[in-house]
């Protein structure tokens, strides 16, 4: 089990390159089992590469990855995500014509295989972990509904909770409220928040307000390394910050 | 948190009274031999043989979303090789099958050898079928092909088999295909206690294939079933290979359509060629189309109907039928996605909701 306060996850000195391009400039970065952490960042600042090469989606080309205590670096990305570090993308695709309860099977279901599929029921913890993530997306009520009938806010709810239900011991979050009304986006980080108590979160995300309403801890990623942590009101305070997001140069 | 928001009618309902209206129709069905005359109760015989291919049909084309235009290649093998067993009953020992002697075979070709044997024969009609199918969807599906590319191969499938099988006339008996049986087991083929036999089996048969169906479309099974037709690379991404599920329930569809060849054939008394091609896999579809693709039991209505009217009107109007079912299915595919099915469904609701 984890301790709170203990790290979940720790990177150090990561250097990723694409044609040239460093995505990731020696970045290092620990993330607290108990701290809901929200990383931000300017376009091309490397949040999408940095979940990429955790996820062990893409390699690194120097540098070290390891996950409760592991060292994932070289894993491939399904060991990662048996190791518990699930993922949940930006574009929802959940099942259209099953119902709610049924997208929540396919992902909690731990075998994965034919025969476990044709054999009799579910385990009971299965049963709880579909029950679970039900009752933390509120889409109880819509248990028995296809997804197609969801809105795009319950859709990624759904997608959180297939998420959840496949019992993660860290969950990514990759720009969770894009196309969010203001409505769902506070749902949402209602729900995050409700998620940030159980198990450790990840969060890359753009929208300002909502980083400050889940935020506890705030990491600002710059040019492919990480420029200034903290609380959202230090980070919000900082002045290299505000010439990254503003371009605002410093007398 | 609670979102609140009234939940959407369940759309699985009925399952219990739909389960209890195929049991009557299956008890219906097995007692018909008491009040049916000869004619129209091997008819209903070939028509409920019909019934286990289409039950196929619909798990593979209206559960995952695998469309074959083929199945009349799985079905002929089982027919074919029921009839191979047929062929040699009564034959004094070293004499052939008469089309045989007419092109010149002087002894018994290999493959015939094990349909001498009427245990292995039973055997040999579903798993042929179904093992080849089964190979057949993993060469195809692990190369990423679907969609409306896999219906196209499996249609030069029926093509090319139902050619093989014209083409080798000394192992198939050609275009006439193999017909004139007399005795199976000792009994009379065409006396009306075999005949009656024929159908009880089929109706059994069909019952179990049903409630396999049953069981696995309500299983964790049946789930992923309709996750690989909703999003195959969705599957993929949260740890399955669909290919596995998809060759198996393609395997078992060919397994249900050769244990409908085998049974159709001592009821028709004839299987040829011409009813494993391209024509005969479209019209398979099409009574699935007709009756509800994902229902199972609009598998059954549909083949029932369809067949009926073929039987009707390619008496009364033989060329005008492949117009009609043409027409059939250009009308339901636009008008009725849901076939039949959908139909009852809607007149139900409109039963019980008059006034809205």
């Amino acid at each position: 089990m984890i301790r709170p306060g203990e790290s979940v996850l720790e990177v150090s000195d990561l250097i990723v390159e694409f044609d040239g391009f460093r995505a990731l400039d020696r970045l290092s970065f620990v993330l607290y089992a108990d701290v809901l952490t929200v990383v931000i960042g300017p376009n091309g600042a490397g949040k999408t590469t940095f979940l990429d090469v955790i996820t062990g989606r893409t390699r690194a080309g120097s540098g070290s990855v390891r996950f409760l205590g592991r060292d994932t670096t070289d894993l491939p990305d399904y060991r990662i995500a048996r190791l518990g570090m699930v993922r949940k993308f930006q574009a929802p695709s959940v099942f259209p014509d099953l119902s709610v309860r049924d997208n929540l099977r396919v992902a909690a279901a731990p075998a994965k295989g034919l025969w476990a599929a044709l054999g009799g029921r579910l385990a009971s913890r299965t049963r709880e972990a579909i029950e679970q993530a039900l009752d933390i997306t509120g889409l109880g009520p819509l248990a028995s509904s296809p997804a197609l009938v969801l809105s795009h806010g319950q859709r990624q709810w759904l997608e959180i909770g297939m998420a959840l239900a496949m019992q993660p011991r860290l969950l990514l979050l990759d720009e969770p409220v894009a196309g969010m009304t203001p409505d769902e986006v506070e749902r949402t980080a209602e729900l995050l928040q409700e998620i940030a108590r159980q198990r450790s979160v990840l969060v890359v995300e753009h929208d300002m307000g909502f980083v400050r309403r889940i935020a506890q801890r705030v990491c600002v990623f710059h040019q492919g390394r990480q420029l200034v942590e903290g609380s959202f009101e230090r980070v919000s305070g900082d002045q290299r910050v505000r010439e990254v997001y503003l371009g605002v140069e410093t007398p | 948190m609670a979102t609140v928001v009234s939940p959407a009618p369940a759309v699985y309902t009925k399952r219990r009274t739909s389960l209890l209206l195929v049991a009557l129709m299956l008890i219906g069905a097995a007692a018909a031999p008491l009040y049916l005359h000869q004619t129209p109760l091997n008819l209903l015989g070939q028509f409920l043989a019909l019934c286990i291919l289409a039950v196929g049909l619909d798990l593979i084309w209206g559960y995952a979303g695998i469309l074959s235009l083929g199945q009349g290649v799985f079905f002929g093998i089982g027919g074919y090789l029921m009839a191979m067993y047929l062929e040699m009953q009564g034959l004094r020992p070293g004499q052939l099958p008469d089309f045989m002697t007419w092109s010149g075979v002087t002894s018994l070709p290999l493959g015939w050898y094990p349909f001498e044997s009427f245990p292995l024969t039973l055997i040999l009609v579903f798993t042929v079928p179904a093992l080849l199918a089964y190979l057949f969807a993993v060469l195809i599906f692990r190369s990423r092909i679907r969609g409306v590319y896999f219906a196209i191969i499996t249609q030069a499938l029926a093509v090319a088999v139902s050619t093989l099988f014209v083409n080798q006339q000394q192992f198939t008996g050609g275009s006439s295909g193999l017909t004139g049986f007399k005795t199976i087991l000792g009994y009379p083929f065409y006396a009306r206690a075999t005949q009656a036999a024929f159908y009880e089996v089929t109706v059994a048969v069909l019952a179990a294939v049903f409630a396999l169906t049953w069981y696995l479309t309500r299983s964790h099974f049946g789930v992923l079933l309709r996750a690989v037709r909703d999003g195959e690379n969705r599957l993929r991404f949260l740890g399955y290979n669909p290919t596995v599920y998809k060759s198996f329930v393609f395997g078992l569809a060919g397994l249900c359509a050769g244990l409908a060849g085998a049974l159709y054939v001592p009821q028709n008394g004839i299987i040829a060629p011409g009813m494993l091609g391209m024509v005969p896999s479209i019209e398979m579809v099409i009574w699935v189309a007709v009756g509800g693709r994902g229902t199972i039991i609009g598998a059954l209505v549909g083949t029932l109907v369809v067949s009926y009217a073929k039987y009707y009107l390619s008496s009364t109007y033989p060329d005008f039928w492949l117009f009609l079912i043409g027409t059939l299915f250009v009308v339901v595919v636009l008008f009725f996605p849901r076939g039949l099915m959908g139909l009852a469904e809607l007149a139900g609701r409109a039963v019980r909701r008059p006034t809205s």
